[in-house]
């Protein structure tokens, strides 16, 4: 094999592999699981029951209800719209009312969360920054 | 006092790596050999200096010294002296101190150790290396000072972050810093090369232990901090795709191909131009790692504070370097001489294979940590980009390296039969299908998944182990002469045999904790006992305990297997007084390589403790594997030929050299 062909064939290889990875990143980035919603995109986009998403929000005031189990509902809330939230297992340290959090899970035919996952924010100065912006567009950011 | 004189040290350090960048390039460029010697005597005291700083500050730590703005921030008088040392880089600004010591400690090892280099392009290496060392100096002293005071000195300080008070603060960040700074030593070697405009199968053999040991390091790095949250978050995750662990991946994943390509060089001198550009690539996602991570543009537990000029600072950094190392490679990549030729099919196209799949790899990757960012910048459209997305883009790539891997030590060099290495395989094969379709008939959840794994996992482990019985000749020779030839193998090939063996383990390790980890969620009252995967564990009570600083409240636990005690486990919510921050410290009893994983939650209300339980089985394995990994490039690092075999050693021309 001369060295021209040998190099036609190595780039021929990679450019393969760069064409696989490009269609899997495009199919990947489209579907919908990677787009992280609030609560007033659920009403003007509504994901389909069953899909997996990861919603973002503050914890509604008065809204969180333990007790019933290990079960627990609260409501999330962007300031004009709520989502209300079942989740079942242990709330990260920092889980308050009125603190912003981001929780995955799938959505019932109700409208209901079924979440599987609740991050809270890790310390005082933790916020999911995509978050915080929506918030502070919304207006309904509170400065600590 | 001493604040004062590290502060000095280190501004007195940058004058010396702007030295140590003009002077031995000049002397290079001129041809003047006691220019081009001012490198080495530069470097090693550059080093000593920053050193001189690094522990001017550890010492203010140590002491409590409050009058240290960066030391009230993050630290408290009551903190255990452990944490007090290791607080001294769990701060951006401390964190950078140890980013730049690292460095100079690499260059002073280049100036020690690289005697045997040709003068011009251990002349070049330091000046590259002091040019990194300035502009990261410059940008500590201007952006990120951590010797500032403050007046009048405040009683006590603010505590460190509580997530960060723990072991894994003390090994974490040192070992990956020294996985990402050591390879500036490649990337500096690659840029003197292009300098040089000469690149051969010497120049490899000088990058390769470099690499090797900063590849070492970087494992061991990610698979500290990945086991770290695994046990400090309280929620059992060992990786989360979150663009900090993305940014060492990325390195690791373009460092393991640098690694593999730097060996077709050194033994065929093939691959010359790529090797170049994979060391620049690597050091450039080391530094694009360093600028996620420090600048802000993220948000995770690294960044400690955000402060847009860092951000800029960085950014120019990082700039300047990638583009001007990228640049100087478009305009003498074309200098270098090409390199020999080989078959498709042969140990060099294995490891062409290699290199294809994990730059690929690493740009999904690199992909699906950078567009979330570019995004938001164009579109201001919020997306996050996790788990899903690289399920579907880096797993199918991963997958056929990990077919790839047993095959590519049993080809040989220039031209290697396929056939004959399959069917060296075939028992490593048969047995792995074997495990495979096991596995799918007996494990009910993501069985697929399942079957796949462990299969290929066995297949690693297993051609591993072909592997290193083929070179010993087990079955062809008498025990005895094979044993011979077992320990007279290189240390290479043992290096080979264990990453990829480790590789097998941590393969294993994330298929079975995935697939078959179980568990339970409940409300336990003091008495009450639940079953989990053969084991019960009894909850025995809540009882109070005071801490140096914090208070907590510890779970104590009983586990029963077969009505016999087993082992207690302890599992805690803590609060930490200084910064009035809770903290869920997970209760983990390790049971051969799996684990028992206890979270508590807060109190029910109708009495009774909200508890979380995993069955992790054979979780150890996926941070064993990496350690294996670890050893695995450690033991190469000691391989005769990389030892002694720097190849154009000239004897030392000075008469007065004694023999003894």
């Amino acid at each position: 094999m001369t060295r021209k062909r040998k190099r036609l064939a190595v780039i021929a290889t990679g450019m393969c592999f760069l064409a696989l990875a490009a269609g899997l990143t495009f199919y990947a980035l489209g579907q919908r699981t990677s787009y992280f919603y609030m609560p007033a995109d659920l009403l003007t986009q509504p994901a389909a029951a069953g899909e997996r998403i990861r919603l973002g929000g503050l914890v509604q005031e008065g809204s969180v209800v333990r007790g019933e189990g290990t079960r627990v509902l609260f409501a999330v809330t962007d300031g004009a719209n709520v989502i209300n939230v079942v989740y079942e297992g242990i709330l990260p340290d920092l889980f308050r009312e009125e603190q912003g959090i981001v929780t995955e899970g799938t959505l019932s035919p109700d409208g209901t969360l079924l979440a599987d996952t609740v991050l809270a924010k890790h310390d005082e100065t933790y916020m999911p920054r995509e978050m915080a912006d929506r918030l502070k567009e919304e207006g309904v950011w509170k400065e600590e | 006092m001493s604040v004062e004189l590290g502060h000095f040290a280190l501004v007195l350090a940058l004058a010396l790596a702007l030295v140590q960048s003009v002077v031995p390039f000049a002397g290079a460029r001129l041809g003047s050999l006691s220019l081009m010697r001012v490198g080495e005597p530069v470097a090693i005291t550059g080093f000593a200096l920053v050193a001189a700083a690094f522990a001017a500050l550890t010492l203010a730590y140590v002491q409590s010294d409050f009058s240290v703005l960066n030391v009230w921030e993050n630290s408290h008088s009551a903190k255990p002296l452990l944490f007090k040392v290791t607080g001294t880089w769990g701060n951006h600004e401390g964190s950078m101190l140890l980013w730049v010591l690292i460095l100079a400690l690499f260059g002073a090892m280049v100036a020690a150790f690289g005697r045997n280099l040709p003068p011009t392009l251990r002349a070049n290496v330091l000046a590259v290396q002091g040019l990194i060392a300035s502009a990261f100096l410059l940008f500590i002293l201007l952006t990120s000072n951590p010797f500032i005071r403050l007046q009048p000195a405040p009683m006590e300080g603010r505590d460190l972050n509580p997530i960060l008070q723990d072991v894994g603060l003390a090994v974490h960040p040192p070992l990956l810093y020294l996985g990402y700074v050591g390879f500036s030593i490649s990337f500096s070697f690659a840029v003197a090369a292009l300098i040089d405009g000469r690149v051969d199968a010497a120049w490899a053999r000088w990058v390769r232990p470099w690499t090797l040991a900063a590849w070492a390091f970087l494992t061991g790095g990610i698979a500290m901090g990945s086991y770290w949250a695994y046990y400090e978050l309280g929620w059992g995750g060992f990786w989360f795709w979150d663009p900090v662990e993305n940014a060492s991946f990325m390195p690791w994943l373009s460092g393991t191909a640098l690694l593999h390509s730097a060996i077709v060089m050194e033994k065929r001198s093939a691959l010359k131009i790529w090797t170049v550009l994979l060391a620049i690539l690597t050091f450039s996602l080391s530094l694009l790692g360093t600028f996620l991570v420090r600048s802000g543009v993220l948000t995770s537990v690294h960044a400690f504070a955000s402060d847009p000029t860092r951000g800029v600072f960085i950014l120019a950094i990082l700039v300047f370097f990638i583009g001007g190392a990228l640049a100087l490679f478009a305009i003498r990549a074309a200098a270098l001489a090409p390199g020999g030729l080989f078959h498709p099919i042969s140990r060099e196209g294995a490891l062409v294979l290699n290199n294809l799949l994990l730059t690929t790899a690493a740009a999904t990757v690199l992909v699906g940590t950078l567009y979330p960012l570019v995004i938001e910048a164009f579109s201001g459209d919020k997306i996050s980009v996790g788990e899903p997305f690289f399920n579907l883009t880096f797993v199918p790539l991963f997958l056929p390296l990990l077919v790839a891997v047993p095959f590519g030590p049993m080809l040989a060099w220039k031209r290697g039969d396929l056939l004959a290495a399959a069917q060296r395989l075939q028992i490593a094969f048969v047995a792995a299908v074997i495990a495979g379709l096991l596995a799918f008939f007996m494990i009910d959840r993501e069985a697929g998944f399942a079957a796949v794994g462990i299969a290929l996992a066995l297949w690693l482990l297993l051609g591993a182990l072909t592997d290193l019985a083929m070179k010993s000749g087990v079955g062809k020779v008498t025990p005895a002469a094979a044993w011979r030839r077992f320990t007279g193998l290189p240390m290479s090939i043992f290096g080979t045999f264990l990453a990829h063996a480790g590789l097998g383990m941590t393969v294993l390790g994330v298929v079975c904790v995935t697939a078959l980890e179980t568990e339970r969620i409940l409300i336990m009252e003091p008495g009450q006992s639940t079953d989990i995967s053969g084991y019960t564990l009894r909850f025995d009570g809540l009882s109070p305990f005071t801490g140096p600083n914090y208070t907590e409240d510890q779970a104590a636990f009983t586990i029963f297997s077969g009505g016999v005690v087993v082992d207690e486990i302890i599992s805690s919510k803590r609060l930490y007084t200084a910064r009035g921050m809770p903290t869920t410290e997970a209760g983990i009893k390790t049971m051969g390589f799996s684990q028992l994983y206890v979270s508590i939650g807060d109190e029910a209300a109708g009495g009774g403790l909200v508890v979380r339980i995993w069955w992790k089985p054979l979780v150890t394995l996926i941070w064993l594997g990496a350690l294996v990994m670890m050893a695995g490039g450690t033991v190469s690092l000691f391989d005769r030929r990389l030892r002694v075999g720097a190849p154009t050693r000239r004897r030392p021309a000075r008469s007065g050299e004694r023999t003894a």
